[in-house]
């Protein structure tokens, strides 16, 4: 029973959320409406679920004295901490944001700016003209990389952002939208897959129920 | 060990080096490079522009500090230019990491152009939920937002009394980090016919051009650059154009390092060859 209810949950659900679609009735409404709120709140508590996951985890790694446990602790400290201050409000000049403005946006800040550091370093390193596809590639991408910075004034014109427009326009729409339309029949089928209980992965645990 | 494999083997600290010079000089000593404007943020621009004095607009700020040099910029210009044009702003998240970043804004750019919390913009914060959000905001918004990000029932915000779904609203703007503008377009555009315009960052933008051509998004800014001419647009010089500089010269570093590291692998490979040929059969 712990696989087939919430089977047969995500297949009624799935039929009638796929209905209710193209019906415009109240009584249509009023399900998409509760619906909706429904969903918001399993989104809530899967929030919940992934705190309590993480500090379940860390707390583990701190007891049984794991590889890198003190940082852990670390961890542990920071989710608890931000906890603790949001119950003093979270208006603009509250511990919250305090916490916020000088500890998480510097540091993510400067997590994300190593990768201009990186992708130089990489770019030098492995972007090479080996066959005729890497060929085109790097070509593209040089002719983005110096359309999307201001150098016309030094190049002769607008030709070069023009050009760099082109390439974004065409042979990359292109491409995106093959990719988009893989992706989206990818979506659906597997959509219809989960309705009707043919792919079963998300129930998770092992082939017993 | 030649000296082409001990150029493409040289130490990654140099070129670090480099990039830190390259951005550091360019803030400290500005280039004052003049931007262009192109067309998908020049369309942003007009259909702001286009827009009655009171039609409100929507901006879901759905990123989080990583991507905010970038984003942060762009959000700004876009807050202004509604501010200026009086078009009441409706702000919110669909991003856990992007609240703090909305209220910093907002706050900031309504101290220096005088708008009134609850009467010009209004705050909703994060809801957890993505798409069942912005779908429930097609019904109507109080679903998802009985109350602002202080607490304050959504029926005692002024600026709100006449709005309840996307036929209230004028354009949504989604400024993303992630594919929240796919969602936006998805159910807010394709459900209940919601305008859409997107910020993203520069590596995200190539992936929105195909919702350009179709008309599913009206206009997109992508990374400093399109925050740099938004910017321009509205004659409000900001960190989009001031970092725009440091941007120009790390692109240049960049691909200088790209054609040197090709030279030398090729001529590399042209000297191996020759050994090869040279070298008596069999050795």
């Amino acid at each position: 029973m712990r696989r087939e209810i919430p089977l047969a949950i995500c297949l009624i659900m799935g039929v009638v959320m796929t209905v209710q679609f193209f019906v415009p009735h109240a009584a249509s409404q009023w399900l998409f409406d509760n619906m909706m709120k429904w969903l918001i709140i399993i989104a809530i508590f899967a929030l919940m679920l992934g705190l309590l996951n993480l500090i379940k985890i860390h707390t583990q790694k701190v007891i049984n004295r794991r590889k890198d446990w003190p940082y852990s602790i670390v961890a542990l400290v920071g989710v608890v901490g931000t906890l603790i201050t949001g119950f003093w409000g979270i208006g603009a000049d509250s511990p919250f944001m305090v916490l916020y403005n000088y500890i998480q946006i510097p540091m993510q800040a400067t997590m994300f700016s190593l990768l201009a550091f990186y992708i130089a370093s990489a770019s030098f390193r492995t972007f090479r003209a080996r066959t005729f596809e890497a060929t085109l590639l790097l070509i593209a991408a040089v002719i983005v990389m110096l359309g999307r910075v201001p150098l016309e004034k030094y190049l002769g014109g607008q030709w070069l952002p023009d050009l760099a427009e082109w390439v974004l326009d065409y042979p990359n729409m292109a491409a995106e939208r093959g990719i988009m339309i893989g992706v989206g029949l990818g979506a659906i089928s597997m959509a219809l897959k989960i309705i009707l209980g043919i792919e079963r992965s998300w129930l998770g645990g092992g082939e017993k129920g | 060990m030649n000296f082409f494999d001990k150029f493409l083997k040289i130490d990654r600290r140099y070129i670090f080096i480099l990039v830190a010079i390259g951005v550091v000089i360019p803030l400290v000593f500005p280039l004052g490079l003049a931007v262009t404007v192109s067309p998908p943020v020049k369309n942003v621009y007009d259909e702001i522009e286009s827009l009655k004095p009171g039609t409100p607009v929507l901006v879901s700020v759905d990123f989080d500090p990583s991507t905010e040099p970038e984003l942060g910029p762009m959000t700004a210009a876009v807050l202004r230019h509604c501010f200026k044009r009086k078009l009441p702003v409706i702000l919110m998240n669909l991003h856990p990491g992007g609240p703090g970043l909305a209220l910093a804004i907002s706050d900031k750019v309504a101290k220096e152009t005088g708008a009134k919390e609850g009467v010009d913009y209004c705050f909703l914060g994060y809801k957890a939920g993505g798409t069942a959000v912005i779908l429930s905001i097609g019904r109507d918004i109080r679903l998802s937002y009985p109350a602002d990000y202080y607490n304050k029932p959504i029926d005692q915000i002024p600026m709100m009394k006449n709005i309840r779904s996307y036929s209230d609203i004028g354009l949504v703007v989604t400024l993303s980090g992630s594919t929240f503008p796919d969602v936006w377009v998805a159910y807010a555009h394709e459900r209940f016919g919601a305008k859409i315009a997107a910020g993203v960052t520069a590596v995200m933008a190539a992936d929105y051009y195909p919702y350009l051509s179709t008309g599913q998004m009206i206009g997109l800014i992508g990374g400093l650059k399109g925050a740099a001419e938004y910017e321009k647009l509205i004659g409000v010089p900001g960190n989009g154009l001031k970092g725009m500089d440091a941007q120009t010269i790390i692109h240049l570093l960049i691909v200088l390092l790209i054609i040197l590291g090709n030279i030398a692998f090729l001529l590399m490979r042209r000297q191996q060859r020759r050994g090869e040929q040279t070298r008596p059969s069999g050795a």
